[in-house]
């Protein structure tokens, strides 16, 4: 995904003095031009060995053998620690046991995502980009090592041989990576550092190495935000207008300041923050404050008119996105199928609220403790805020707890109402903003609102020869920094990714886009576009086969014959289910969907249990996946599970609803997840490959809600076309 | 006002309003940040602690109320049952972002206390209250399964 490439272009001339705009976009462009291959790092400039245990920005050495891995991204649960860690690990033969992993300062010039050119984690990209850069960096300390052991010792370099984080010779010499580590990092590091061939891999491809987190977070250890305690810290909660975009016109704090523990109460751009000695007051004396707010610009409109203006919309032709001689091609249909289908609102809902501690001199510096997904904006925009040049501003990446894109987003919301309120007081004491569950829910950043329509016709031989899809909805990057890269034409690229380039043979296509005005802030949401493409692509293709009597296997595999990945996800989950062969038990449906996003292919076939009272349980889901190399079959495995189960709970019941301006719901019993009763048995297969590793964060997300949907239409004959499901009962 | 308490086998005092939720005591003023907070009404489970031996969700428990009681947080539980289900948790991988796995751990050490080899249908009604939005209940459910067995050998 291109995304962030442009970030740089508009708001994001850094606020720094002592750089220039120019030099920014040459530091950042050369990133992005280094892209997926080469060591682009600075190994052997500024930053080259200096002889105190690190070999390059990504590894570090001490002398008791510790091998830390500065890891450039953020691990919002998808494990991106632990595998940057084995590919450190891999080509430096280190022992897993020696291997500890760190957040990386923000720097885009030694950290930049290099699909971006800046520093941040999304698209799925974290290993995808890193793969070469992680283990050329494990690659170029090995030689280092061997290098300092040869010379310390007097031999040859090639007898040297490295194994679990033991460097030995045949004359029986051995030494662990900490007994060279001061010597080895002031050696030059190798121009091209020599990566190991496929079967050579210990961990790549590999089980029986843990998640390097696993320990600490089954402890209650992990540090997440929520957890910074800073001496002499003060928690902020932040009452915000219950419409979006209204401003406060005029509070009365006076109740509030009376009550217990509270130290202060302010006005910044966002709201009214009530600053206290602890969490508890904090919140409750906001319940105390009298507020008026300004709602001249506000949203005051509800989500049913705004869905039925995008009903009309959907009537009506839009930019066209793809073109393709659809009237004509309609005429030969012998079978029209048409659908309008409708997607809500949808919060992120992470386990850990959004948060951020700020410790805040001013004039002189700002340290920031969070969960930064976009460090290379949150580090802009925080120095733009507390006036001061980025290198007075340091931001600490603390594991976050989930984030699905919350965290990424281009206000850098929570991070930026921090800065605010620790200048609002002085910086008088560092400041920890919190944001409570009911914040969270209410507070915007949503999946999109979307309405399609699609239409498509069969022929005589049940081919499809004509498919017109029309999207409605808000875009996600209209008037943000990442406007310029994903925005080409009118077109947003995330309102119709999943929808643009169909894996099948669909004879005439036609794709049209109305990107609609709605004052309600929107945002990626785990899989982006895919998680309503994907839903009417694959629907539809079950309502044609249906219609026309064909089996939705069968149906799919005749139209991919230029879509050999698909065709390969799809044949390994309809062997591995039993497709067709398996007799199901009474009650119990089989359905199918097959997507790719971000570069990796998904199919999934769905066993979903009707139960007599017409609710349904999704039983067990078998799914294929192709992401290339493999390279840690398990963890891939628990993003499916755990996407799977993510785009489950969304599709069966939750919704953001609005209504004069006013989000509905607020909590959990109203905005309710996933929960274990409802969780289906995953299985899950990966596609044996040598292609380019790409990402598994996302991809296993958009399958799941059209595989389901598909096996109540082949069950029940009930078509779903609204969502959630909730809206029919069957939840 | 204060108040007297066991916490992980300690004599603490709570300073603290008695309206405050456990929760905050616990994480605020002293400063044990194991037990996390997800939605402070309820409806998650990532506040679960043993009072006295039960989990109970700290965000409802208030500390007016804990007076003499004894409580066990997730940095400290080490029954049989936490010890088995931190193993499987290992064996397992189960967290992903980890934010609810405090909370998971200690109900499932309850669940397995009552019932030592539970069935799924006793594993969903237990763990129903835990939310994972990561969703690693596929997992979850396998470690209790597994620390079961352990607990069984
Ligand atoms: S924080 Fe206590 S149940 Fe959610
Ligand atoms: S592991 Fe992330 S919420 Fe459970």
């Amino acid at each position: 995904m291109k995304f962030l490439k442009n970030m740089m272009q508009t708001e994001l001339a850094p606020h720094d003095p002592g750089m220039s705009r120019r030099s920014f976009l040459k530091v950042t462009g050369g990133a992005t031009a280094g892209l997926v291959v080469g060591f682009t790092l600075p190994v052997s400039g500024a930053n080259a060995a200096q002889g105190d245990g690190t070999f390059n920005p990504f590894v570090r050495i001490a002398p008791d053998g510790t091998v830390t891995v500065l890891n450039k991204h953020l691990d919002m649960g998808q494990g991106n620690m632990t595998g940057l860690l084995s590919l450190v690990a891999e080509e430096l033969d280190a022992d897993w046991g020696q291997m500890k992993g760190e957040f990386a300062p923000s720097d885009p010039k030694k950290y930049a995502n290099l699909s971006w050119g800046v520093q941040g984690t999304g698209g799925s990209s974290a290993i995808p980009n890193s793969f070469i850069q992680y283990r050329e960096a494990g690659a170029a300390a090995k030689a280092m090592l061997i290098a300092a052991a040869a010379q310390s010792w007097k031999v040859k370099a090639s007898e040297i041989t490295v194994e679990n984080g033991v460097i030995a010779h045949p004359s029986g010499k051995k030494a662990g990576f900490g007994d060279f580590a001061a010597l080895a990092s002031a050696e030059t590091p190798p121009e091209k550092p020599q990566l190991k061939s496929p079967d050579q891999f210990n961990f790549i491809g590999k089980t029986g190495y843990g998640r390097v987190d696993t320990t600490s977070k089954s402890v209650g250890g992990t540090i997440y935000t929520q957890d910074i305690d800073r001496p002499g810290m003060l928690i902020a909660v932040v009452a915000r207008p219950p419409k979006f975009g209204a401003t406060v016109k005029s509070v009365d704090d006076k109740a509030a300041r009376e009550m217990k523990g509270v130290k202060d109460v302010v006005r910044i751009p966002q709201g009214v923050a009530v600053l206290a000695d602890n969490t508890w007051n904090a919140m409750q004396a906001r319940s105390a404050l009298e507020i008026t707010w300004d709602e001249t610009n506000a949203e005051t409109r509800s989500t049913k008119d705004i869905a039925a203006h995008y009903r009309e919309l959907s009537e009506k032709p839009g930019t066209v996105a793809v073109e393709g001689e659809t009237d004509k091609a309609f005429e030969k249909a012998k079978t029209v199928v048409e659908a309008t289908y409708e997607f809500p609102y949808l919060a992120h809902a992470p386990m850990e609220p959004m948060n951020a501690v700020a410790e805040l001199k001013p004039g002189q510096s700002l340290e920031i403790w969070t969960g930064s997904q976009l460090q290379t904006l949150d580090h802009n925009i925080a120095s733009k805020i507390a006036e001061l040049p980025m290198e007075k501003v340091k931001i600490h990446t603390l594991y976050a707890g989930g984030s699905f894109g919350r965290r990424a987003n281009p206000t850098s919301d929570f991070i930026n109402e921090a800065v605010h309120i620790a200048k609002a007081i002085g910086g008088r004491q560092p400041v920890k903003l919190v944001w409570s569950r009911e914040d969270d829910i209410k507070g915007g950043y949503y999946r999109p609102l979307y309405v399609h329509k699609v239409r498509a016709g069969l022929n005589d031989a049940g081919e499809i020869v004509a498919w017109h899809h029309r999207i409605v909805g808000q875009s996600i990057v209209k008037g943000t920094p990442f406007e310029g890269g994903l925005v080409k034409n009118g077109i947003d690229h995330t309102s119709v990714e999943g929808a643009s380039h169909l894996p099948y043979d669909v004879g005439a296509h036609q794709l049209e886009l109305h990107t609609t005005d709605v004052g309600v802030p929107v945002l990626w949401w785990r899989s982006v576009g895919s998680t309503h493409t994907a839903y009417a692509v694959e629907t539809m293709m079950d309502r044609l086969a249906k219609s026309s009597g064909q089996d939705p296997v069968e149906f799919r595999l005749k139209h991919m014959t230029s879509s050999p990945r698909e065709m390969g996800v799809l044949k390994l989950a309809a062997e591995k289910a039993g497709w067709g062969a398996k007799k199901l038990p009474d009650g119990v449906h089989r359905g199918v969907a097959v997507h790719k996003s971000f570069g990796t292919y998904v199919a999934q076939i769905a066993d979903v249990h009707v139960r007599d009272d017409g609710t349904v349980k999704v039983e067990r889901v078998t799914c294929a996946v192709d992401l290339g190399v493999a390279v840690n079959p398990d963890q891939i495995a628990a993003q499916m599970e755990g996407g799977i189960g993510y785009g489950l709970g969304a599709i069966l019941r939750n919704r953001i609803d609005i209504e004069n301006g006013e989000v509905q719901q607020s909590q959990f019993y109203d905005y309710e997840p996933l929960r274990m009763s409802d969780m289906p048995f995953v299985e899950t297969h990966i596609v044996p490959s040598t292609e380019a590793p790409t990402g598994a964060g996302e991809p296993g997300t958009p399958p799941i809600g059209p595989a389901v949907a598909n096996a109540i239409l082949w069950g029940t004959g009930k078509t779903i076309d609204a969502l959630p499901f909730s809206r029919h009962g069957l939840t | 006002m204060t108040i007297q308490v066991t916490i992980n086998g300690e004599a603490r005092t709570l300073d603290a309003s008695p309206d405050m939720p456990l929760l905050w005591a616990l994480r605020d003023e002293l400063k044990m940040t194991g037990t996390k907070f997800g939605c402070g009404v309820g409806l998650c489970g990532a506040c679960t602690v043993h009072l006295n031996g039960s989990a109970v969700r700290s965000c409802q428990t208030y500390v007016g109320d804990v007076e003499g009681a004894e409580i066990t947080t997730i940095e400290a539980v080490d029954t049989r049952e936490a010890v088995a289900l931190r193993t499987a948790w290992a064996e397992l991988d189960v967290p992903q972002c980890g934010y609810c796995q405090s909370g998971q751990i200690m109900q499932a050490a309850d669940l397995l206390k009552a019932t030592p080899k539970p069935t799924d249908a006793d594993i969903d009604a237990a763990m129903d209250g835990n939310v994972c939005r990561c969703a690693t209940y596929h997992r979850i459910r396998a470690g209790i399964h597994r620390a079961a067995e352990i607990l069984e050998a």
